[in-house]
C-alpha cells in the first residue's frame, strides 16, 4: 500500500558498493540493496508501513552526501553511488545498534538484531552500569536504561517498555499506516521520549480497539500478547515446541490469513503474514485474539 | 473490559478555559466538530484540515497564559474540536518546555544558567531562590513561585536572566537579576522596562543592521520611513522577482542561521516551483546558547524585518508568511504584532501591497520552548501543530516545506539584510565584508569581557578586533578559550585572536560562525562547568526521534559527568575514544543538525584539554 511512488516500467541505474543495479523507479536505496543481494538491517522499517527513517541503523554512505542517508525512505536516483559497508557505515551501524542495546532490553528482539549486534561488533556493555530509568543526573559510571515496571492492565497483551526501542512502528500502525485508531502516540522528548496513550492511561480507558496490529508490527517484543508474557514469565515459552499453521480467519468475509502458533496444543499467539494482500499482516481484535473458543470447546458445549 | 474510572481528557473544562479555547478556535458548535464524541474519535479519518490543527500550540500556549496550566480537561476539549486524537494531542503537549500539564505555580521563573549566565553569576541567583522558593520545581500548584533552571534565554550581555510565566498575565523576561527579591518586585508591581544591552557603534564602517537600534522608536513606521525604511519594497517592486534574485545573487548573501546557504538559490528554488501556493517563514526562533541578535532586531527594529519579509514573499510568489517566533520572547511578539497591525492599516501588508497587485500578509506564531524548532521542518511541523520533530530531508523546504508548500524559510538576520542589499545596490554591500563572506555579521559577545554586548562589524573582522570592541578581557585575567557559534559551535583556543571572523576562515578552523554567538572564557572561568552545561542542554532539548541524537545525548552527558567528576570508567583513553564514537554517529547519522552537531563543542573541549587530566589529550 505504500509502494504507490513506483512508476512501473521505468528504471533508474545506481551502484550499491561498485556493482550496477538496475531498479523501478521510484524505489529506495534499501530496495536497490536487497535487488542486489546486499543485506541492510532494519529495525524501525517494515514492508506494510512507510518509512519513518528513525532508527538510523540502515544508514548507507551515499557520494556527494556530506552525512549517512537513510535507505529505508531514501529515493534512488540515476548515477548514485552507494556504498554499504564503508568504515563510516560500519562505525554509525555499530554504534546504533550498540546504544541501543545500552539502553534497552534487546532479549526478546529478532535472532538478526542479534546477529547484526554481533557482526558490526556492538559493545553496549562500554558505556557503564546498567541503570533503572531516570530524567535526573546521571551518578557517575552508570549507564541509564529504559527499565521500568512492565505494563499490565488489560487481559489481551501487555506492554513491556523497558524492550522499546521508539521505531514508532506501533504509532504508525495504531494510526494512519492501518487501523485508524490514534490510541497511542510518542510523548515527551529525547531520551525521555516514550509511547503512550494521552496521560498515561491504561489500555481500557484509551481509545484501543485491541486490534493488536501494534503488537504485529513491534520488532523487539516490547508489545506481547499475554499469553506470551504469562508463559515466558513461568519459563514455559518454548518457540522450538511450537507449529505454526496457517489458516483464513473464521470471523468475516475478508478473508484475513491466520498464523497460529500452537505449543501443546494450545494457540498461544496469532500473527498475519506480511505479504498477503488482502491486509498485509494486520487483523482485527477477533482474528488476532478471538482464539479462546477453540481451546474451551469443552466448557462451551451445552 | 469497561472501566468505571473516567479517562482525564473527558472531564468538563472549566469556563475559563473554555472561553480561551473559543477566543482562539471560534464559539463551539460553529461546525469546527465540538459536538464529536470520543467514541467518534476512534474511527474518525481525518479529512485533510492543514489549516485546522495548526492552531493547536496557539490555543495551547492560550491555556498556558491565561490558565496557568494545561488542564487535562482543556487538553481534551482542544482534542475534540480540532478532531485530534487524545493521545497525539498528549504528544504535542508534552513535546513543550513551557506548556505545564500539571498544575502549575500562578508564577514559574525559569532561570538561565546557561554558559553565559553560569559566568555571570546564574549559581549565586540560584542558591538564593532555593533558600527563598525551596528547591527546583518542587511544590508547583502548591506554592506561590516555582523556579527551574532553564537553558539560555537570549539575554546573554545582560545576565543572569529570567523568564517569568505568571497565570492570568503576560509572560516578561529579565536580565540582570541579581537577587530573587527582583523578581519578586516585578511581580507585584510588572515588568521593569526592557533595558537594551551594549550596542555597538564605530564611524569606521556602515552598520545597516544596527544603525536604527536604540535610536528610532521601533513602534513607529514613520520613523523607520524617515531612516531610509520601505525603500528596499520599493526597488524590490519596480525590479521585478527576477531583478531582486538577480541584486542578491550579486550581493552573494549567505544565511546567518548557521548553514551558510546562499538565499538566492533558495529563493530561486522556490520562485520556480509549479506547486501553489507558496510561504515564506522567518525563523525567529532564536535558542542557540550564547545568541540575542534576532531578539534585539525584532524588537529594536521590527518593521525592517517585516519589510524583508514583504521582499521575500514578493520574490518568490507568496502571500502569506509566518513568523515563528521564540515562545520566551514576548516582548518581541508585541513589538511585531504593533508593526503588522499598522502596516495592514497604512497599505504595507493585505491585498495590496504600495497599491501593487500583490497581495501579502504576516502572521506571528509562538513557539512552545524547544531548541530543536529553529531547525527548519521542526518549525514546519511545530507550527503544523505536531512535535516538534525534524522532518528527513530531501524534500528540502523549497519543495516540501510548511504543510507540504514550497516555502522559503529564512533567519531572521538573513531577512534583515535583504532591505539593506535593495537599499545599497548589491556593489555598495558587496563593499562590505570579504570575498566569500560579504556584507556585515552580528556577533553577540558574552562572557568574560568587559563590554558584553551586539557587535555588528564586517565580515572578516579578527577575533582579536572584536574582543577588543568588547571591552577586551577584564583587569588581569587572560584569555582561555571562546566558544564560536553556541552549544552547536565549537571552543577555539587562546591562539586564535588572529582569526578572520568569515564562513570560510572560520572553517578553515574546523569552527563555525553558527549563530553568531562569541561567549569568551578567561582564567577565572570554569570551562568544566561550560562542558556540563552543553552536555545537559544536548540530553534536555534533543527531540528523541532518531536513535543516535536520542541515546548518544544520554550518553554523552554521562560521559561528561563522571570525566568532569574525575571518575573515568576504565581510563581517560578509553573515555575520549569513546566519545570519538558517539561524536562519529551523532554527525553521520541523526536526522538533523542538532544530533549533528551535539559532539563539537565537547570535541573541541577534548581537542583543547579541558576534559581528560587537565591537560591536552592528543
Amino acid at each position: 500500500m505504500n509502494r504507490g511512488a513506483a512508476v512501473e516500467g521505468r528504471t533508474v541505474t545506481v551502484s550499491i558498493d561498485g556493482r550496477p543495479v538496475e531498479v523501478e523507479e521510484g524505489s529506495t536505496i534499501r530496495e536497490a540493496c536487497v535487488a542486489a543481494g546486499v543485506e541492510v538491517p532494519t529495525l524501525c522499517y517494515l514492508e506494510n508501513l512507510a518509512p519513518v527513517n528513525v532508527c538510523r541503523v540502515c544508514v548507507v554512505e551515499l557520494e556527494g552526501s556530506r552525512a549517512l542517508v537513510p535507505s529505508c525512505s531514501r529515493k534512488v536516483e540515476p548515477g548514485m553511488q552507494v556504498r554499504t559497508d564503508s568504515p563510516r557505515v560500519r562505525q554509525s551501524r555499530r554504534m546504533v545498534l550498540e546504544l541501543l542495546a545500552s539502553a534497552t532490553d534487546l532479549s526478546a528482539a529478532g535472532e538478526e538484531v542479534h546477529r547484526w549486534i554481533e557482526a558490526y561488533g556492538a559493545e553496549p556493555d562500554r558505556w557503564g552500569e546498567p541503570a533503572p530509568y531516570t530524567a535526573d543526573a546521571p551518578t557517575p559510571g552508570s549507564a541509564v536504561t529504559l527499565e521500568q515496571p512492565v505494563k499490565v492492565d488489560n487481559p489481551l497483551y501487555v506492554r513491556d517498555y523497558s524492550r522499546c526501542i521508539l521505531c514508532y512502528k506501533c504509532v504508525e500502525a495504531c494510526g494512519d499506516q492501518a487501523q485508524f485508531t490514534f490510541a497511542i502516540a510518542v510523548a515527551g522528548r529525547g531520551f525521555d521520549a516514550h509511547i503512550s496513550t494521552e496521560y498515561d492511561v491504561k489500555l481500557p480507558e484509551s481509545a484501543c480497539v485491541y486490534c493488536g496490529n501494534c503488537i504485529g508490527v513491534c520488532p523487539t517484543g516490547a508489545l506481547m500478547f499475554r499469553s506470551e508474557y504469562e508463559m515466558r514469565e513461568a519459563g514455559t515459552w518454548d518457540p522450538q515446541r511450537q507449529t505454526v499453521t496457517d489458516t483464513i480467519c473464521p470471523y468475516c468475509g475478508v478473508g484475513c490469513t491466520l498464523e497460529l502458533h500452537v505449543q501443546d496444543n494450545r494457540i498461544v499467539k496469532v500473527t498475519s503474514p506480511l505479504d498477503r494482500e488482502v491486509t498485509r499482516g494486520h487483523l482485527c481484535v477477533k482474528g488476532r485474539f478471538g482464539f479462546e473458543f477453540v481451546q474451551d470447546r469443552g466448557s462451551a458445549t451445552p | 473490559m469497561m472501566t468505571e474510572t473516567q479517562n482525564p481528557m473527558e472531564m468538563e473544562p472549566t469556563a475559563s478555559e473554555r472561553t480561551v479555547i473559543d477566543a482562539i478556535l471560534g464559539s463551539a458548535g460553529a461546525g469546527n466538530g465540538a459536538a464529536r464524541t470520543a467514541e467518534g474519535l476512534r474511527v474518525a479519518v481525518q479529512p485533510e484540515r492543514p489549516h485546522g490543527r495548526d492552531r493547536l500550540l496557539p490555543v495551547l500556549l492560550a491555556l498556558q497564559e491565561r490558565i496557568g496550566w494545561v488542564s487535562p480537561a482543556a487538553l481534551g476539549e482542544v482534542a475534540r474540536r480540532l478532531r485530534l486524537p487524545y493521545a497525539e494531542a498528549y504528544g504535542v503537549a508534552s513535546f513543550y518546555a513551557l506548556l505545564h500539564l500539571e498544575a502549575a505555580s500562578p508564577a514559574v521563573v525559569h532561570i538561565c544558567d546557561d554558559l553565559a549566565c553560569q559566568q555571570a553569576g546564574a549559581g549565586r541567583l540560584i542558591e538564593a531562590c532555593e533558600r527563598e522558593w525551596g528547591p527546583e520545581g518542587a511544590g508547583e500548584g502548591e506554592r506561590a513561585v516555582a523556579w527551574h533552571r532553564s537553558p539560555c534565554l537570549g539575554r546573554c550581555a545582560e545576565g543572569p536572566a529570567v523568564f517569568v510565566q505568571r497565570s492570568g498575565a503576560s509572560s516578561f523576561g529579565l536580565g540582570a537579576v541579581e537577587t530573587p527579591a527582583t523578581v519578586m518586585q516585578s511581580l507585584e508591581e510588572g515588568p521593569r522596562p526592557e533595558s537594551l544591552p551594549f550596542i555597538y557603534r564605530t564611524d569606521r564602517h556602515p552598520q545597516p543592521l544596527t544603525e536604527r537600534m536604540g535610536r528610532l522608536d521601533p513602534t513607529s513606521l514613520d520613523a523607520y520611513r524617515a531612516a531610509g525604511g520601505y525603500s528596499g519594497l520599493r526597488r524590490a517592486l519596480a525590479l521585478g522577482r527576477e531583478g531582486v534574485l538577480r541584486e542578491l545573487k550579486e550581493a552573494r548573501l549567505l544565511g546567518r542561521g548557521g548553514a551558510a546557504f546562499p538565499t538566492a538559490a533558495k529563493w530561486e528554488a522556490v520562485a520556480k516551483s509549479p506547486d501553489l501556493p507558496r510561504y515564506v517563514v522567518l525563523n525567529a526562533d532564536e535558542s542557540e546558547p550564547g545568541t540575542f541578535k534576532d531578539r534585539l532586531l525584532l524588537e529594536q527594529d521590527p518593521y525592517a524585518v517585516l519589510e524583508g519579509l514583504t521582499i521575500a514573499g514578493w520574490t518568490v510568489g507568496a502571500s502569506k508568511g509566518y513568523i515563528f517566533l521564540r515562545g520566551e520572547y514576548p516582548l518581541a511578539r508585541a513589538r511585531l504584532e504593533t508593526a503588522i497591525a499598522t502596516l495592514r492599516e497604512r497599505g504595507y501588508l493585505g491585498e495590496s501591497v504600495l497599491g501593487e497587485p500583490f497581495a501579502f500578509d504576516v502572521e506571528v506564531r509562538s513557539g512552545g520552548g524547544a531548541y530543536v524548532c529553529g531547525e527548519e521542518t521542526a518549525l514546519f511541523n511545530a507550527i503544523e501543530g505536531k512535535r516538534g520533530e525534524p522532518r528527513n530531508k530531501p524534500p528540502f523546504p523549497t519543495v516540501h516545506g510548511l504543510f507540504g508548500r514550497p516555502t522559503a524559510v529564512n533567519n531572521v538576520e538573513t531577512i534583515a539584510n535583504v532591505p539593506v542589499i535593495l537599499r545599497l545596490g548589491a556593489a555598495a554591500y558587496t563593499s562590505l565584508g570579504t570575498a566569500d563572506s560579504t556584507g556585515t555579521r552580528l556577533f553577540c559577545v558574552s562572557g568574560a569581557v568587559g563590554r558584553p554586548g551586539l557587535f555588528e562589524v564586517p565580515f572578516g573582522t579578527t577575533l582579536g578586533e572584536l574582543l577588543q570592541a568588547a571591552g577586551g578581557l577584564r583587569p588581569g585575567r587572560s584569555l582561555k578559550a571562546i566558544l564560536l557559534g553556541g552549544a552547536a559551535g565549537s571552543f577555539v583556543g587562546a591562539d586564535s585572536l588572529d582569526l578572520p571572523l568569515s564562513f570560510a576562515a572560520v572553517r578553515t578552523r574546523g569552527a563555525t560562525l553558527g549563530s553568531g554567538a562569541v561567549i569568551v572564557f578567561d582564567d577565572a572561568s570554569d570551562l568544566r562547568e561550560a562542558v556540563r552545561r552543553i552536555a545537559r542542554f544536548f540530553r534536555q532539548e534533543s527531540c528523541g526521534q532518531c536513535v543516535p541524537c536520542r541515546v548518544g545525548t544520554e550518553r554523552q552527558w554521562e560521559l561528561v559527568e563522571r570525566v568532569v567528576a574525575g571518575r573515568p570508567l576504565t581510563s581517560w583513553h578509553e573515555e575520549r575514544e569513546r566519545h570519538r564514537d558517539l561524536a562519529a554517529v551523532m554527525r553521520d547519522a541523526s536526522i538533523c543538525g542538532l544530533g549533528q552537531t551535539a559532539a563539537n563543542a565537547i570535541e573541541s573541549a577534548w581537542a583543547l584539554g579541558f576534559l581528560g587530566e587537565g591537560e591536552a589529550v592528543q
